[in-house]
């Protein structure tokens, strides 16, 4: 009975992929939806492929995820992924739904799953990774997400035992994972930019886990990721077995060290959130059996997908569109910080509204207040315009931080965020939005640009 | 002023600890004194004008209770003596009898205020607030959030904080929110609290910290944020529960 069920799950779902290209609808989720509405056991019971690689944690998963699947693309190989739908259960059954014919036989050897960490109760169960890598576990919705130790004891209470783990050892969240697992760790020797002490307003873990005096850090990154130890019970940082260290900004270039030697890579980006990207990619690499040779030369030919960082020159000005989730306190601190530290001059667009949230009831904006805006208080960040629904609550909130009324611009409507823009002498203009401001922030952009054509300047 | 903040190594989610920064910006020279898991609390040794604790994880609330116990006794003496007490999140439960998760008890609170807490292993319970503060002339309106694993169960009815207009109370069957005793005000809503209600807290900063000229920081933003949140929850048109 259950098979009869799943095949028509299997088929139906199949067929909706059908009918939404006729009638011209987006909804990468929707397979997912009707294949567990009709057969909820549809993920237990679809064939899977030989292998499945699973990439969790709070930040970096999508973009880690992109660059691998380029990454086996290089290699004339495709694999089964959810790029085009969401992490959750549901769009990992779109993924299963298409990934096998209609009599159920896989069509890749291969998969590779994005997996929402907060879902890992609806899909290990029933998808069991034989690799998983967990980037980090930092804050994310406090809705949903509650803190990363919550999501840290969920995971370690549905992982898998035969799941081998690739975590990041600078991240003693999520290096503590289900510790009887099998397990890599992967991590960043130190960076110049590194501190001893935490500058950032949230570090979860101040405290060491085994016997709760206060941690040090030889290296500290952000927030909680560095190398820990603690004076008085011994307890330190994993030793990682993919280090990174040199990192060559000039040259976009870092050195892993693994236990045969020392290798050099190609960085994709300047930015410490994607140094960890590429060694944790690396360290995946490595561990399913590719060489350093076949690696450097498949990260010699990708990029960092457009949609979460995007430059575009008009005349003397630079937009940069950067995804900023949402309620997400450490991802805006990371691009804050980021930006921050970019020279030239430059006017900022904060849109990071939840726009899904204030269609229903209206957005809880507690992540602000854990959220570095002191890091926009410098003296090249000239203008930052406040808008859409949450615009007064950034307003106090870069009050608190420091920035006077000089550099802070109002106004009501996203889209006429261009109005406010003072256009500076050879400035970036950055938008950061969210992950439901995709077009809005397209929108804005397309504006902004023709603002600045109209002032006479050439694209 | 002292205001003596407990464990903000652990006790620091959801953005609590603003309200400490955002005190100290309306009230120049304010000491403010962390004390961590391993000192001997300030209210040990005298009687800080403020003492505040802040949202913390689960395992933060049995370190907290364990570190606290021991001064238990001095605890009592100072919320019967009057000392002031800001308590926001779940740090609110570190003061009642007994915290249960999924009908299992994880561990005895101080047993100072007569509640229970009892929460879900994995269920958030997301809500806005809004109700209202009796000032004893006319009532404050308080704004906030509510995001939680679990709620409080025991008779409050001549102990809460807030009356509760939409929204949840100590849990979803009751109006009333918070617990106060005498100058202990605790409360389940989470986050920067102070700075979301500045109404509320020029009345605390005159009425409980006793300074006369109270001035509140960046009025006029906060003011304006606050006007339109209280508009926004009022509506019966934007959810509160989800």
């Amino acid at each position: 009975m259950s098979k009869v069920r799943f095949f028509i799950a299997l088929w139906a779902a199949k067929l909706s992929v059908i009918a939404l290209k006729i009638t011209r609808h987006n909804g990468t989720n929707f397979p997912g939806v009707v294949a567990l509405k009709l057969c909820p056991d549809f993920l237990k019971i679809v064939k899977k492929p030989k292998k499945i690689i699973g990439v969790t944690g709070t930040n970096g998963k999508t973009t880690i995820c992109n660059l691998a699947i380029d990454m086996f693309s290089t290699r004339g190989k495709s694999v089964l992924n959810n790029s085009l739908g969401s992490n959750i259960n549901t769009g990992i059954a779109s993924a299963f739904a298409l990934g096998v014919g209609i009599f159920g036989k896989p069509k890749y050897d291969t998969a590779l799953l994005e997996i929402d960490e907060r879902s890992a109760p609806l899909i290990f169960p029933n998808i069991k990774p034989d690799v998983l890598l967990i980037n980090n576990l930092t804050r994310d919705s406090i809705m949903r997400n509650g803190h990363p130790e919550y999501i840290g004891r969920i995971l370690t209470e549905e992982m898998q035992e035969k799941t081998k783990l690739i975590l990041n050892g600078d991240d003693l969240i999520a290096s503590s994972i289900a510790p009887s697992n099998e397990r890599k760790y992967f991590g960043i020797e130190s960076l110049d930019t590194d501190v001893e002490e935490c500058i950032n307003l949230v570090n979860d873990l101040r405290i060491c886990p085994k016997c709760s005096s206060i941690l040090k850090y030889k290296h500290l990154r952000y927030h909680h990721i560095g190398k820990a130890y603690c004076e008085n019970c011994g307890f330190e940082s994993p030793k990682c077995d993919y280090e990174g260290k040199n990192v060559d900004l000039e040259n976009m270039t870092v050195d892993i060290a693994e236990s045969d030697g020392v290798y050099s890579y190609r960085l994709l980006n300047d930015s410490v959130f994607n140094i960890y990207n590429v060694v944790a990619i690396v360290a995946l690499f490595r561990e399913l059996g590719y060489t350093h040779e076949e690696i450097e030369d498949m990260l010699e030919k990708i990029e960092i997908v457009k949609s979460r960082f995007d430059v575009k020159e008009v005349g003397e000005h630079r937009i940069i569109k950067q995804m900023a989730k949402d309620k997400n306190s450490l991802g805006n601190s990371r691009a804050f910080d980021y930006i921050a530290g970019r020279p030239r001059d430059k006017e900022l667009v904060l849109m990071m509204n939840s726009l899904g949230d204030s269609k229903h009831w209206s957005e809880n904006i507690c992540w602000l207040y854990d959220a570095d805006f002191e890091f926009l208080n410098r003296d090249n960040i000239k203008n930052i315009v406040v808008t859409g629904p949450r615009a007064k609550d950034y307003y106090l909130r870069l009050k608190l931080a420091g920035i006077e009324d000089d550099r802070i611009s109002f106004v009501e409507r996203e889209i006429d965020s261009y109005k406010a823009l003072k256009f500076y002498e050879k400035s970036d203009i950055y938008i950061l939005y969210g992950t439901d401001s995709i077009t809005l922030c397209n929108n804005v952009a397309n504006n902004i640009e023709k603002a600045i054509l109209e002032r006479g300047e050439t694209a | 002023m002292k205001i003596e903040v407990l464990f903000p190594e652990i006790c620091n989610l959801y953005g609590d600890l603003a309200n400490i920064t955002y005190l100290s910006r309306c009230i120049p020279g304010a000491e403010i004194v962390n004390t961590s898991l391993k000192d001997e609390p300030l209210f040990v040794k005298e009687r800080p004008d403020l003492i505040y604790m802040g949202t913390t994880t689960e395992r933060g609330q049995v370190l907290a209770i364990e570190t606290l116990s021991k001064y238990k006794d001095n605890i009592k003496d100072c919320i019967d003596s009057g000392v002031n007490f800001l308590i926001t999140g779940n740090a609110i439960e570190i003061f009642a009898n007994e915290i249960i998760e999924e009908e299992i008890k994880v561990c005895d609170g101080l047993g100072i205020i007569d509640f229970s807490a009892k929460r879900k292993a994995r269920k958030r319970f997301n809500s806005l607030y809004i109700g209202d503060f009796n000032a004893g002339t006319e009532p404050i309106k308080i704004v906030g959030f509510k995001s939680v694993f679990g709620y409080g169960y025991g008779d409050i009815t001549d102990k809460y904080l807030f009356m509760t207009d939409r929204g949840v109370g100590l849990n979803p069957e009751v109006k009333e929110e918070g617990i106060r005793v005498n100058n202990f005000f605790g409360t389940y809503i989470i986050g920067p609290l102070l700075i979301l209600n500045p109404p509320f807290t020029k009345w605390f900063m005159r009425e409980i910290l006793k300074i006369e000229d109270a001035n509140l920081a960046y009025e006029e933003a906060a003011m304006d944020a606050y006007q339109t949140r209280v508009k926004e929850y009022s509506d019966s048109n934007t959810g509160v529960v989800y």
